[in-house]
């Protein structure tokens, strides 16, 4: 099974990169997640996947710092912890998008994923005032990486747009071109193909497999449409009720019983 | 059928990031700036500079600092006239101590004091949102203006409160006192009004620029891509205090050279600067400046209109300019909500298809 693991769509999959041990997550009485544990692999594309209100976004935001577990780590890149604040977690290289879209909506598309290298850039308020030296090469050197992304996603025609003017797909597709430009070393998509026609869907999925393949970044997804799940994981983890019940190859978690059965219902007779 | 922007291909990011892209708006606002340093200086009389130009460009100034804190990251204040208090009386202590220090310095000095207080008040920011901030920033106000009367070491041991500029020269010119020249002060206030709105629009285009937009946006996602809140609302608090600041040394030390805090400084001056930033354009630097224009001059016309034109009583003519004044404020945010600015960018729209219907 490693070897399988590691043979998958012919690329390498390298180390653990983020281990998530028996987490816990509660709000008041209602248990959101209990006693998960999976790991992700560098490279890897893992999907969690799960009906509605299993806690797959509840298990994004534990990642991300947005959440605090109250009980289970986090190892990521070797560093343990129990909770971190987002802004820390982004600074770490992990960059996520949301299910419904958080763009800033009165901003351009370009002014957007210019704000997603906001971390990388350094130069201070009296240098950018004046916009000379330092803080103009910065921008533009920036501006460039920007436009190689832009032209990646193919979103080079609204480039000046307000985002909130753009229709649904495109905004999706600014908003991984946002997550993109920190230049991220982990990946979280909370459902980026929600909504989206079998074009969209298509052009999505191969951003997302070229992102992996050209960048190397390791990616976490949610998503409901099992087509697409199967065709792009190369390993998967079900949730249901806030529990783990299937873990392994997207064949694997195909024929297990229990995955069947949250999917399908069960006869209880 | 002039205003056309065929034929101008960017070639560089920096041909690109330009503030005025198109060579039209840059030959226009060229324009305006040689009219108003070699031309307006030579028309100007004591009756322009102080009813028209003065407090223009004291309020466009005051209008910037605001938007970058309203329109650019979102946090409503109604402390701008207690701010603007902490730039005037920041110009008057150090004028009377340093008599002798750079008039530049001095209001620059203003603005960093008011910088500092400004950071103050906005730490509840971090806490609170929207009109509950603007209720916080309203005890701005008004503990900041009760300080200034209820201490006398803020006015040099007065008894009224009330404070006056004393004469500073520069460079051999007297800017500030009585008999000073209007278009020395004008001039004064135009440098220093120019040199720091290009500053500021360089400042909301760039890293921090967006940094306050995204927290204004959606202060969330924000966070998730790295942002520190506390940081980007503090900076936001921070530059806008700056500008403010420097807009009550202004407009105390130059234009009305002697003021008393609880009438030059109450609430209403919190409230014309949110008109301005509304009115002219919530999130634009231009929309300042218009904003301030049509605040500062639509009284005037509709004054010289009725007293002159129409025979009116000069106190009736008051009351229906204040009546007609709120008519129009909400005529045009029914119009335009989002202010002047963007009716100027429809026009320049309008205007690239001219005469032509699409």
């Amino acid at each position: 099974m490693e070897s399988a693991a590691q043979m998958s769509h012919g690329k390498k999959i390298g180390d653990i990169v983020l281990a998530v041990e028996n987490i816990s997550l509660s709000f008041g009485g209602v248990r959101a997640l209990s006693d998960i544990s999976f790991q992700v692999r560098e490279h890897q594309v893992l999907s969690i996947i799960g009906p509605n209100g299993a806690g797959k976004s509840s298990m994004l935001n534990v990642i991300n710092g947005f959440y605090h577990p109250q009980e289970g780590l986090i190892t990521y890149r070797g560093v343990t912890r129990k909770q971190m604040k987002p802004h820390e977690a982004a600074r770490q290289g992990i960059a996520r998008t949301f299910q419904n879209i958080a763009l800033f909506k009165g901003m351009s598309t370009l002014d957007n994923i210019m704000t997603g290298r906001n971390t990388i850039m350094k130069s201070g308020l009296l240098w950018q005032a004046l916009r000379i030296g330092p803080a103009l090469n910065e921008e533009l050197a920036h501006r460039e990486r920007v436009e190689q992304i832009i032209d990646f996603l193919e979103i080079e025609h609204i480039r000046k747009t307000p985002v909130g003017k753009l229709p649904y797909g495109l905004q999706k597709r600014v908003e991984l071109g946002r997550a993109l430009a920190a230049e991220p070393s982990m990946l979280l998509l909370d459902e980026p193909m929600a909504g989206m026609n079998i074009e969209e869907k298509q052009d999505m999925s191969r951003f997302i497999l070229d992102v992996n393949n050209e960048f190397g970044t390791t990616i976490v997804l949610i998503e409901h449409d099992m087509g697409v799940v199967m065709d792009i994981s190369d390993h998967v983890v079900v949730l249901d009720y806030g529990k783990k019940i299937g873990d392994g190859l997207p064949d694997e978690v195909r024929n297990n019983q229990d995955v069947i059965d949250a999917y399908l219902g069960v006869s209880h007779d | 059928m002039f205003y056309r922007e065929t034929g101008q291909f960017k070639t560089s990011y920096t041909a690109d990031e330009a503030i005025f892209p198109i060579a039209q708006d840059r030959w226009f606002i060229f324009g305006v700036i040689a009219i108003a340093v070699f031309v307006v200086p030579f028309l100007i009389d004591d009756y322009g500079a102080n009813a028209v130009l003065l407090p223009f460009l004291a309020y466009a100034l005051a209008a910037i600092g605001l938007n970058i804190l309203t329109g650019y990251c979102g946090q409503v204040s109604l402390g701008t006239g207690g701010f603007m208090a902490v730039g005037a009386y920041s110009t008057y202590k150090l004028v009377t101590a340093y008599p002798d220090l750079n008039l530049i310095v001095i209001v620059i000095l203003s603005g960093l004091i008011t910088a500092a207080v400004g950071v103050l008040f906005g730490l509840p920011s971090l806490r609170i949102k929207g009109f509950y901030l603007a209720v916080a920033t309203l005890a701005a106000q008004f503990f900041l203006v009760w300080m200034f009367n209820k201490f006398d070491w803020f006015c040099n041991n007065c008894a009224t409160g009330q404070i006056t500029m004393p004469t500073v020269d520069m460079f051999g010119l007297q800017i500030t006192g009585p008999g000073a020249d209007p278009a020395t002060r004008y001039l004064f206030c135009l440098g220093i009004v120019a040199v720091f709105a290009l500053l500021a629009k360089n400042i909301v285009r760039g890293r921090i620029g967006r940094e306050w937009m995204a927290i204004r946006d959606m202060d969330i996602a924000a966070e998730i891509i790295g942002i520190r809140p506390l940081q980007a609302k503090l900076s936001a608090f921070a530059v806008s205090s700056f500008y403010v600041g420097m807009a009550g040394s202004l407009y105390f030390g130059v234009w009305l050279s002697s003021a008393e805090p609880g009438e030059a400084f109450d609430i209403n001056q919190s409230f014309l600067v949110l008109f301005m930033v509304i009115i002219g354009g919530l999130g634009s630097i231009m929309g300042s400046f218009l904003g301030a224009a049509f605040i500062v001059l639509m009284p005037l016309v509709l004054k010289n209109f009725m007293v002159d034109g129409l025979n009116i009583a000069v106190v009736t003519a008051k009351h229906v300019e204040i009546t007609l004044m709120g008519v129009l404020i909400i005529f045009f945010l029914i119009v335009e909500p989002h202010g002047l600015a963007r009716l100027w960018q429809i026009a320049k729209e309008k205007l690239r298809l001219w005469p032509f219907p699409h």
